[in-house]
């Protein structure tokens, strides 16, 4: 896993609907894919993926290998006032990277 | 079986009756000898509840020249308030080795119930978008997706 990749609006009114978009590096192996050896390469992707806008759960998405390399994912919010995002991706094996990012709320 | 499951039987038939609505031959889940990873996948999803059709739109490419990254959106329309919202979308790739793809969960705060991503397909197949409402009742939609290049790394 990388440092993500996060698009916001520039600004947001309160009451406003927003599009949120991330994006992780992460090769998201399947389980299912032999390596040059012959072997199966284990399995090693992002299962979980958090967002919280001012410490309130906002949205999750439980991934499974179908998901493919480089997970994107886009989804929205109603802005409920000023605060700051926390993104967290979490991999098999409990690793996890967290990134903030503060929305500018006019 | 335990006395308080439904049957294999009645389960393929519920689904076939779901399915049916999605203009999928009925015949095609009770060919199957064997309930498949899918139908396992749904009825988790949704016990005995049976799906209803509309509202809910499930957006993929008709032909995906690269299996390993589809793109997709899921939506539904819906007012995202406390009393009625969308608790959760689900995806499934019918024909993958693992069916389930991934599971969003909203709130209230999400405002607009839509999520986009982008998925691995191994072959051609049906893709199902299945919503859970805060009511308790499921939405469901279907889509035919043509693959030229299998993803999975098969």
């Amino acid at each position: 896993m990388t440092k993500p990749r996060i698009k916001l609006p520039e600004s947001a009114k309160v009451g406003e609907v927003i599009e949120i978009k991330t994006l992780i590096s992460h090769v998201m192996e399947t389980g299912q894919r032999r390596g040059t050896d012959g072997n199966l390469v284990p399995r090693s992707i992002i299962n979980n993926f958090t967002a919280k806008y001012a410490g309130a759960e906002v949205f999750k998405a439980e991934l499974h290998p179908g998901i493919s390399a480089n997970p994107y994912l886009s989804f929205f919010m109603k802005v409920p006032g000023p605060g700051e995002f926390e993104f967290s991706w979490t991999e098999d094996g409990g690793k996890q990277i967290t990134e903030k990012a503060k929305l500018n709320v006019v | 079986m335990p006395g308080d499951q439904p049957s294999r039987r009645t389960f393929t038939l519920g689904v076939a009756a779901a399915v049916t609505a999605f203009a999928v031959p009925a015949t095609a889940a009770l060919a199957q000898d064997q309930v498949q990873a899918w139908e396992l996948a749904v009825r988790k999803i949704v016990g005995e509840a049976k799906p209803s059709e509309g509202k809910f739109a499930l957006e993929l490419p008709e032909i995906a020249e690269n299996g390993n990254t589809v793109p997709f959106t899921v939506s539904v329309e819906s007012p995202m308030t406390e009393k009625d919202h969308v608790k959760a979308i689900h995806v499934i790739a019918t024909a993958n080795p693992q069916p389930g793809v991934a599971t969003f969960r909203l709130t209230p705060l999400s405002g607009k119930a839509a999520v986009s991503s982008r998925l691995r397909l191994a072959r051609t197949q049906d893709v199902i978008g299945i919503a859970e409402l805060s009511d308790g009742r499921f939405l469901m939609a279907k889509r035919p997706v043509k693959v030229t290049i299998g993803g999975c790394g098969g």
